[in-house]
């Protein structure tokens, strides 16, 4: 089913079921957010991708990335309104989160320079704005590790029981959706650390580059039926290994 | 307990009960809800038992406990039936006088009887009380009547005839008699409940779900809970009927675990009606089947949002959803679920059974029925009030709850919970329904009434309440979770002598964000108390920013205490009293309170009967 609307006066066509910020950024419309990935279900965190949205005699200021698409609606992206209230939940954020280039410069744009805000009472992850992006990341992998504790102005990010997972796969995909790059992830000789572990990793065996680490290697053959030998290779070795062996058979 | 097959064998067997039970027949009860059950009335009901056994009056007398009457601030409350007279803060020392005097000479104990504070006059029945008579009690009526652990009590009273109406109604009339009626949800959103049912009947599914919202959460609020604990079949009736209109097979009621005496009522009156053959399979030989499960909450406020509800009850983090798509249309487990609160569904019975016409009669345009408030705070009569849509706040406040105590000048009320507004003297004369609260910059929520006094801070008030809701938002949106938390701060420094006219300015600005973009009705209405006592009380705010002074003198950081040289008259009592060891001076001399020392407490004040401390 297919849904016609417009944005900034613009027609724009969507299938049913749709959000609206998926929708504006494949038509290239400019709708800036922090909570946001495509790979992943919304859910609304940020209240950045702010938009005012009229149907049926009806007019909202709502966020964009979870609100699902209407057949007629009209869409405005950049209201008074809306860079109004942009502007103070950045501001909101900034105090969370000065450390983050991204979310300077974000807020720079909407005019803010700095917070009025001290720092936050309670925040254990320096710069974290509690966007879930790392613990639906996570959930999405089946991994489960990471998970929201607390709630209101006590609300973070952390593992159950408050102990090393054994979840955890050490893939830092949770690292790298992290809009402010708050986790802390190192990769070194002895492993690669993140959330409190040192999770051995498997080398390249040609060049010697991490592929990935021991448990998301188990994890993977495990749930695959993959032959233990399949992530000997890096990407780009295990690349020019077969060109090799599709050169020699073909010459 | 044997089946009841059928609408005809259903009043066969009220006919059974009533004769076993003449409403002729002379009755005591006690009221054993949550407030009276604190006053010691379960001692009380044993001290009746034993003490009608003893005189051998227990054949006479059907000795009762029964759910909250309401007017807890007397408590333990004891009504006779069938004249209706009350007796209030009975102590079980008291049985014996009256069974003495009033059961067996018929006579009144005195001093037993409510007397009003203002006018000295005693009340012998309890429908004359001001507190009673200008209520309108539908809901709450069999709540002082029946016992609420007794199905054959709530049958006698015509309990369960609305379902059997309804069965034999079939599920489109009762919908459409429902949306006739206009029944508005009591949970707080005042969403037309016909409406709703419509929605839920209408979307095609294998499956769908009934839940009641129990979930009550709001400081000081306990309608939900007297209802659940009084008159749980009602509910469950009410709930029955529902299913059956919606077509729904399975009900949830989602209620606080902190409500163990409405938990363990509830599984009595389950269990009861399952072995009636009211609830489970082929419910009155209709062919019709539902039951009820009970889920006990963990008593996040956010949860009695609907969306964080249905979170919960699937196992979830209860954090709300952006909704559409609603609950009536994808819901729990994703199948079509229709969420009422227990008001809502308490009141079905009574518009299944009297009619949408009756129902249509009681309350204004856009509201209708009555509503149930707990009415606390600095009122003489604090309790429970149900009264029609429509009445004037002050009707609520001056007659029902009998003015503010102490000679004290009223200040402001609060409707609708902790995201309510804060209403002035001169707002009294609105009109209690829907939409007039609304468009005043409060709201109905689910019937919460805090009543202030003078000597009420309104920043004080608004700094209370941003922080009770800082602490339940559920932490999903950066404008309700930072939002509220930045503007505690701001309420803070004003109440703490930080504040300037900027403090003011942004504490506006932000609360207008955080209405204008959370995601639920918890961050949109948190900055009720706020706006509202801006509006209202600006001048409050202004005397703490730029004068420095409180003028309720509550906030400690803005007042100090001093003793006045003329009226002190050293009897050294406060000297004695103070935790500080912060006043000093001789016998028969004047005292001085040592500033530095001094915490504020106001105990010298308190103690002392010259009234010589001052407090600036």
């Amino acid at each position: 089913m297919e849904r016609r609307f417009k944005i900034n006066d613009i027609d724009v066509k969507a299938r049913a079921g749709e959000h609206l910020l998926d929708v504006a950024r494949r038509y290239g419309f400019e709708i800036p957010s922090l909570c946001h990935h495509e790979a992943l279900p919304p859910i609304g965190a940020c209240r950045i991708c702010l938009v005012e949205v009229a149907w049926g005699g009806r007019r909202e200021l709502c966020t964009s990335c979870n609100f699902e698409v209407i057949e007629g609606m009209q869409v405005t992206t950049d209201t008074p309104a809306v860079q109004h209230h942009r502007a103070m939940n950045l501001e909101l954020l900034l105090a969370r989160a000065p450390g983050s280039a991204r979310l300077r410069e974000l807020a720079a744009q909407y005019g803010v320079r700095r917070t009025r805000f001290g720092p936050p009472a309670t925040s254990p992850l320096p710069n974290c704005i509690l966007c879930e992006l790392c613990v639906r990341a996570c959930e999405q992998l089946g991994n489960h590790a990471l998970t929201m504790v607390g709630r209101g102005d006590k609300k973070r990010i952390g593992l159950a029981f408050n102990s090393p997972s054994e979840q955890c796969t050490g893939c830092a995909s949770c690292a790298s959706v992290c809009p402010t790059e708050c986790i802390p992830v190192k990769d070194t000789a002895a492993g690669r650390t993140i959330w409190g572990q040192t999770h051995p990793l498997v080398l390249c065996k040609v060049c010697g580059a991490p592929v990935m680490t021991e448990r998301q290697r188990a994890k993977a053959i495990a749930k695959k039926g993959l032959p233990e030998e399949y992530y000997d290779f890096c990407e780009s070795c295990k690349q020019s290994t077969a060109s090799k062996r599709f050169a020699s058979i073909v010459w | 307990m044997a089946r009841i097959g059928n609408a005809k064998q259903l009043a066969e067997y009220r006919k059974q009960v009533k004769a076993s039970k003449p409403e002729s027949r002379k009755a005591i009860a006690v009221c054993a809800g949550t407030g009276c059950k604190a006053f010691g009335s379960f001692e009380l009901f044993e001290a009746f038992r034993e003490a009608l056994a003893r005189h051998e009056l227990d054949r006479q007398w059907d000795l009762r406990a029964t759910g909250c009457h309401g007017f807890c601030e007397r408590g333990p409350l004891v009504l006779f039936f069938p004249d209706g007279m009350l007796y209030q803060r009975v102590k079980s020392s008291d049985v014996d006088e009256i069974v003495q005097t009033t059961l067996k000479q018929g006579k009144v104990v005195d001093r037993l009887l409510y007397t009003d504070p203002q006018s000295g006059d005693a009340y012998i029945k309890e429908r004359d009380i001001p507190f009673y008579k200008h209520q309108r009690r539908l809901v709450l009526e069999q709540n002082g009547q029946i016992d609420p652990c007794s199905i054959d009590d709530y049958i006698a009273l015509g309990g369960y005839s609305a379902l059997a109406k309804a069965l034999a109604m079939g599920p489109h009339r009762v919908l459409d008699e429902v949306e006739r009626a206009h029944l508005r949800g009591r949970g707080g959103a005042g969403f037309p409940a016909g409406r709703k049912w419509k929605t839920c009947r209408g979307t095609e599914s294998d499956k769908r779900y009934i839940i009641c919202n129990a979930d009550e959460g709001d400081p000081g609020a306990f309608m939900d809970r007297s209802v659940l604990e009084g008159n749980p079949h009602s509910v469950l009736e009410g709930m029955i009927i529902g299913a059956f209109a919606i077509g729904a097979d399975e009900g949830w009621v989602y209620v606080r675990q902190e409500y163990p005496l409405a938990i363990e009522r509830l599984e009595l009156a389950l269990e009861a009606a399952r072995a009636k053959g009211l609830l489970g399979e082929d419910i009155l030989g209709s062919g019709f089947a539902f039951d009820v499960h009970i889920n006990r909450g963990g008593g996040a406020f956010v949860c009695g949002e609907e969306s964080a509800l249905i979170a919960s009850l699937e196992g979830r983090r209860g954090v709300p959803r952006r909704r559409p798509p609603y609950p009536a249309v994808a819901g729990l487990h994703g199948k079509p679920t229709n969420i009422n609160n227990v008001e809502t569904w308490a009141n079905v019975p009574l518009i299944v059974g009297k009619g949408a016409d009756w129902f249509r009669s009681i309350g204004t345009e856009g509201s209708k029925g009555t509503k149930i408030f707990s009415l606390v705070g600095k009122v003489n009569n604090t309790g429970l009030v149900e009264v029609p849509m429509g009445m004037p706040l002050r009707q609520i406040v001056e007659d029902i709850g009998g003015g503010i105590p102490g000679g004290k000048r009223f200040k402001a009320v609060q409707t609708g919970g902790p995201s309510g507004g804060c209403l002035p003297a001169d707002k009294l004369d609105v009109a209690v329904d829907f939409d007039s609260l609304t468009a005043e910059g409060s709201m109905m929520g689910s019937g919460g009434m805090i009543v202030m006094d003078e000597d009420t801070c309104m920043v004080d008030v608004a700094r209370y309440f941003v922080g009770f809701l800082k602490f339940e938002s559920c932490g999903n949106c950066t404008s309700c979770r930072d939002g509220l938390e930045r503007m505690h701060e701001l309420l803070t420094d004003i109440t703490e002598g930080r504040g300037t006219d900027e403090t003011i300015a942004l504490l506006e600005d932000l609360a207008a964000t955080v209405k204008a973009t959370s995601l639920c009705a918890l961050g949109t209405t948190a900055v009720n108390p706020v706006q509202s006592t801006l509006k209202y009380f600006r001048d409050e705010y202004e005397a703490h920013v730029r004068d420095k002074r409180c003028p309720a003198r509550v906030c400690k950081a803005l007042i100090s205490y001093t003793i006045d040289n003329d009226a002190c008259t050293g009897c050294t009592l406060c000297a004695k009293r103070c935790p500080q060891d912060a006043i000093s001076g001789q016998k028969k001399g004047p005292h001085t309170i040592d500033q530095d020392k001094c915490i504020k407490c106001g105990i010298c004040r308190d103690v002392c009967t010259y009234d010589a401390v001052r407090v600036e």
